[in-house]
């Protein structure tokens, strides 16, 4: 008798539990059980749209391989990337590949490995680079004797993006002065378009041309607002973006802004504010919170969701406020915080440049960029920090270098210290790459 | 009876399987004839890239397009043809695995292009020694064995010859046009 009861009673509790964890997989219940470690900050945004990366149970590394792909493998290319799978795949390496195999991100980049996450979401020890480079102090004195772990964190070298470390590169912008004009910033020309191609620019409207007068009902300063943007000067009525009357849309989303500024919602939605929201993952989830991230930001901002309109204010759609101002309503870190002391901010309180050409927090974190559609060039700003955050020298080309000289640029994103007070002063480090460069060109 | 119809069966299916694999055998190309065939293609494409693009369109001949390792960063840039070789083995990768092919040296301007197994120094050292001969061979990497074919990558225009001889990291700076300057490494998975 006691023995049929334990049996019932643990078929029972199995029954119950196998059911709890079916339910999370399949029928869309809470995943967070099934979480096997702490994600990578990269990535911890959309850990419960598990399917987004493990899209197929009894995959193994193509899989997931295809899944880092999916998001990834764009940027890379176009960061040149040093160190693509196809390098890897001769049989030659077959060796190396038994230590690294490098055919595959998460042979570096484990997830759910927390306490083994190194900087750039590196689950290696920092000295990888010995198991393929070993003979490298023999082919370089300057290298002889150098630590394997300072190769990618001295400001020399970075695993996939080197665009700015090349030893050619290094040689031809050597003994640069730190500043390189004095005149306004030498950005992109700004007169580019800035919207996609395929849409026209139409006349502008004044306020007797507003088409959704029954909507506003006593809301005149949403009329007065968009009188004095550029959607009201670039012909862009009501219903351009809430649709007509009988089909009016309150709120419009992501959606309708992508279908003007298609590169900038492409970025957003690949960057951390809009990653939650993009459209290949698995579920759809909740725009992103400051308060779910681990970073410092101030407690009033804790609950404002990261859409369009959380910088771009519906109706203003300041860019000047989104550049710098909607950046620090959020952020509070010691960076974020220095900025309204730093050089940078100096420059823009003493309108020493056009306000075009002010250094914002845009102007180095969301650079514009240029982009090629339908033969038209196209300037766009880009959303998605990812492509010159971290490594911090993925920034050298397209930010610090429109104004300061490569030495200076690297010496100063080789500097926590000034980082951390916003460049406040020089550089106190020195990293020897391009003295080296000339070294051996002088040799040679 | 019964015992005499078995073995005429069974007999008839293991010759049908001796058979079959004969014939398969037989179908299948010589692995010397597959790399033979594959190498005279990259060299007849390697050859004619270097002379009627480098040479032609480069700052020897029209002067339109720039060569240079960094090529990509170059508005004007294009790929050497040791480069321009190892794209299309890179691009091969993505569509087929029935083989692989590089191009190495004994005297390579990026270190991770010298020999590196056994078979792949054994095979230069052999073309280098003995000009016009390739070298062929069999060597297991990992769990794979492979018919391995080492060809002499020979220096076909002086445009091979000068940026070898002047790139600072080359180890050797006196090559001539018609030397042996490496080898093409072309491996099949048996």
């Amino acid at each position: 008798m006691n023995s049929k009861l334990i049996w019932s009673l643990w078929l029972l509790m199995t029954l119950a539990i196998g059911s709890y964890y079916a339910y999370s997989i399949f029928g869309g219940g809470d995943k967070t059980q099934l979480l096997i470690g702490e994600s990578t900050y990269g990535h911890f945004q959309i850990e419960m749209a598990c399917e987004t990366c493990h899209s197929d149970p009894f995959g193994g590394p193509e899989v997931l391989q295809d899944a880092c792909t999916k998001c990834h493998a764009e940027e890379l290319k176009a960061a040149l990337d040093s160190h693509p799978k196809n390098k890897f795949t001769d049989p030659r390496n077959a060796n190396l590949l038994k230590i690294i195999d490098a055919r595959y991100c998460i042979s570096c980049h484990t997830e759910h490995q927390q306490e083994q996450t190194r900087a750039m979401g590196v689950t290696l020890p920092d000295d990888y680079c010995f198991h393929c480079h070993e003979e490298l102090g023999d082919e370089r004195p300057s290298h002889e004797g150098l630590p394997f772990d300072s190769c990618a964190s001295a400001g020399c070298h970075n695993f996939h993006d080197n665009r700015a470390l090349y030893e050619d590169f290094l040689v031809k912008h050597a003994n640069q002065p730190w500043l390189l004009t004095k005149e306004h910033p030498p950005f992109i020309n700004l007169n580019l378009p800035s919207v996609s191609a395929k849409i026209q620019k139409l006349a502008a409207l004044s306020i007797e041309d507003i088409d959704a007068t029954n909507m506003l009902n006593d809301k005149n300063y949403i009329a007065q607002d968009w009188l004095a943007d550029k959607h009201s000067q670039a012909g862009i009525n009501c219903s351009g973006c809430h649709n007509s009357s009988d089909n009016w849309i309150d709120k419009p989303d992501h959606h309708i802004c992508a279908e003007c500024h298609t590169l900038e919602t492409k970025g957003f939605l690949s960057g951390k504010h809009g990653m939650r929201l993009a459209e290949n993952l698995s579920q759809s989830l909740a725009p992103i919170k400051p308060r779910e991230s681990n970073l410092n930001f101030q407690d009033d901002a804790a609950n404002k969701q990261q859409k369009c309109t959380a910088c771009h204010a519906a109706h203003t759609f300041d860019t000047s406020f989104a550049a710098t101002e909607a950046c620090l309503s959020c952020h509070n870190d010691e960076h974020s915080l220095a900025f309204e002391f730093s050089p940078h901010a100096q420059l823009e309180n003493n309108n020493f440049a056009a306000e075009n050409s002010r250094v914002t927090c845009a102007t180095c974190h969301m650079p514009r960029e240029l982009s090629e559609q339908h033969d038209k060039k196209l300037l766009f700003v880009q959303h998605n920090q990812n492509y010159n955050l971290r490594p911090n020298e993925k920034m050298i080309r397209s930010v610090c270098m429109n104004c300061h000289g490569l030495e200076f640029a690297i010496n100063s994103l080789a500097d926590p210290e000034l980082i951390r007070n916003n460049f406040n002063g020089r550089p106190t480090k020195h990293v020897e790459s391009i003295d080296w460069a000339l070294k051996r060109i002088k040799e040679n | 009876m019964k015992h005499i119809i078995k073995a005429l069966f069974f007999s008839s299916i293991i010759l049908s399987l001796n058979g079959c694999g004969e014939g398969e055998q037989k179908a299948g190309i010589d692995p010397k004839i597959y790399t033979d065939s594959l190498f005279a293609v990259m060299k007849a494409d390697r050859t004619n890239y270097t002379k009627l693009i480098i040479k032609r369109l480069g700052p020897a001949g029209a002067d339109k397009i720039k060569p240079n390792e960094h090529w990509e960063d170059l508005p004007e840039g294009a790929p050497l043809p040791a480069q321009m070789f190892r794209a299309g083995a890179e691009a091969v990768t993505e569509l087929t695995d029935k083989f692989t092919y590089s191009l190495q040296s004994t005297w390579p301007i990026n270190s991770q292009n010298a020999p590196k197994t056994p078979m792949e120094k054994e095979g230069l050292e052999f073309i280098a020694a003995n000009p016009g001969e390739n070298f062929y061979g069999e060597e297991k990497l990992g769990d794979v064995t492979y018919f391995t074919a080492v060809y002499p990558d020979v220096a076909v225009s002086d445009a091979c010859t000068i940026c070898h001889n002047e790139h600072k990291d080359s180890p050797r700076t006196d090559f001539k046009v018609g030397e042996v300057m490496g080898g093409v490494v072309i491996r099949v998975p048996l």
